[in-house]
């Protein structure tokens, strides 16, 4: 492991560090979680072939069946990532064997103009990816799955499922942070709230 | 209802430009009807009025509340929180409330960040390093001001919304209608539609109320309007070239931007059946880039040099993701705004 990926893991780790110190729990191992869309013609039954011929791949993969990879809607991805997901890969047909013509072409191309609004998100390019795989090629897919999550796991959790409302801190005007994620003395109280506001965090103090 | 029989109407801004209240006083002689129907107990845009007014009015006393702008302050969140306890209809109005509009565009990075910019930035001149602190002890006691959020929220995000009317702002004359339409319900005279719905607006998208040809899509450019010979006043804005956000938005606007030949920017917020505003646009664009080689694909994709700002200008708070990571990791140095990944 390189000392760029150990710098990564230190960052991405530090502002989800303090949950799991509230509860008193020592934190389980970080394992991250890549939802991948199969297309039914080729990739999810290289998927099903990996299986039959026991080829081993990471429990890491959740694998959903779609009819194709054009099937996957830009919103299937963001929700991925909005409800916990570490990483997306998209597997479909090599370009001119798609099932319905040209739809693995498109596919392709929301998945480059969607792999931008990630960047600009902040969503690192490793954590959506896309692969190629036809139904024989079962052992190519287990090793892109597991590639993918070898690459995912430095970069620690995503944290956009466990964090909803966000603001894991507060930062004062000189830049200092207080770092209570609860309703501080800042913030109204406000019992009765039943809403999240965790977001409302105060600036100053 | 109020003792003269006139219906209880209250309007409010949180984070917001204040064009909501401008396209409502925008009623002109209509604004009589307004009042003629509703008492107005609480609108600061036009009247003087203190929260400590509204805060003894009885719980559920008001029957309609617009209220516009985002929340991004504990005073926002505040004032959210008591008008829907003091609603009975709470409505939110107009882009910013309903999906977080321009305001929202903030949630692209951390309040830090955004308050370097705005009191430090290139045009401030601030050698004390002046910064707005939410309490402050002087020689008469102490005063408050009140907080930055981490992010900008929608109305819907902090307390229950009864209706929601898109826009930015709004059209007048379909405020008209739905004014007419609580009115109408308030008196027992109509039904509203089921809790939740939006009001003032159509079901369906822009394109179906633009008037320019449609044909079959093929992009190979993205450009912008100036960098165009004059454009074919007949045809698709988006089959010029031109990114229009037609194909996501919802209708109600009357297409008045595509029609005067600048193109959508999709203030109208997502059609219906739309999750994710951006998602569906996105998609839409992407389906007919006519390319199948990926370099050919990121040389047209190139057009559009800010994919976030053009999907999710009016709807970034509202969305599946609301904002960039780094709001959610603000503990951590800000980092820049960044380009596209490429």
């Amino acid at each position: 492991m390189s000392e760029d990926v150990m710098s990564r893991t230190k960052a991405n780790d530090a502002p989800t560090g303090a949950a799991p110190a509230a509860t008193g729990a020592a934190p389980a191992p970080y394992e991250p979680v890549v939802l991948a869309f199969t297309c039914n013609w080729c990739s999810y039954r290289a998927a099903d072939l990996a299986g039959t011929a026991r080829v081993k791949y990471p429990p890491n993969v959740r694998l959903v069946r779609l009819m194709c990879s054009g099937r996957l809607d830009p919103t299937f991805v963001l929700k991925a990532f909005a409800s916990g997901a570490d990483g997306v890969l998209m597997t479909g047909c090599w370009p001119a064997d798609c099932h319905y013509r040209i739809q693995n072409v498109k596919a392709l191309r929301r998945f480059e103009l969607l792999r931008r609004v990630l960047g600009q998100l902040g969503i690192e390019p490793e954590r959506f990816q896309r692969f190629y795989a036809s139904a024989a090629e079962g052992r190519q897919l287990a090793a892109a799955f597991t590639r993918m999550i070898e690459e995912v796991r430095p970069l620690g959790p995503l944290g956009w499922g466990r964090l909803p409302e966000v603001a894991p801190g507060v930062e004062t005007p000189a830049g200092a942070v207080e770092g209570e994620t609860a309703a501080g003395e800042a913030a109204p109280a406000d019992e009765d709230a039943t809403t999240d506001t965790r977001a409302l965090e105060a600036v100053g103090s | 209802m109020s003792a003269n029989g006139r219906h209880r109407f209250a309007m409010y801004w949180a984070a917001s430009c204040g064009g909501c209240d401008i396209s409502v006083i925008n009623l002109h002689d209509a604004i009589l009807d307004l009042a003629e129907h509703f008492d107005i107990v609480f609108w600061p845009a036009i009247m003087d009025a203190k929260y400590a007014d509204v805060e003894a009015m009885p719980d559920g006393s008001i029957d309609l509340t617009l209220f516009s702008g985002g929340i991004r302050n504990t005073e926002n969140a505040e004032l959210a929180r008591l008008l829907r306890r003091k609603s009975n209809i709470l409505v939110a109005f107009g882009s910013c409330a309903t999906e977080g509009c321009i305001p929202g565009l903030a949630n692209l990075t951390t309040t830090g960040a955004l308050l370097d910019l705005v009191y430090e930035g290139p045009t401030m001149d601030n050698p004390d390093h002046v910064r707005p602190v939410s309490r402050t002890i002087v020689p008469e006691g102490e005063l408050h001001l009140p907080a930055l959020g981490a992010l900008l929220q929608t109305l819907d995000q902090i307390v229950e919304v009864d209706y929601r009317v898109p826009g930015c702002p709004p059209e007048t004359e379909r405020i008209a209608e739905v004014l007419g339409l609580f009115d109408a319900a308030l008196d027992g005279k109509a039904t509203l539609p089921i809790r939740g719905s939006v009001l003032g607006a159509g079901h369906s998208t822009v394109c179906d109320e633009c008037r320019r040809d449609r044909g079959i899509k093929h992009i190979t450019q993205f450009t912008r309007l100036q960098e165009l010979p004059p454009l074919d006043p007949g045809l698709c804005l988006l089959e010029q070239g031109i990114p229009c956000n037609g194909p996501a938005t919802r209708d109600g606007c009357g297409a008045k931007c595509p029609l005067a030949g600048a193109p959508c920017i999709g203030c109208y917020g997502p059609a219906d059946g739309v999750v994710d505003f951006g998602a569906r646009l996105l998609s839409a664009f992407a389906s007919v880039v006519d390319a199948s080689e990926p370099a050919e694909i990121d040389r047209i994709l190139d057009g559009l040099p800010d994919p976030v700002g053009q999907f999710y200008r009016f709807s970034l708070a509202g969305s599946l993701l609301r904002g960039s990571r780094a709001v959610r990791t603000s503990t951590a140095p800000a980092p820049a705004i960044q380009g596209a990944g490429r």
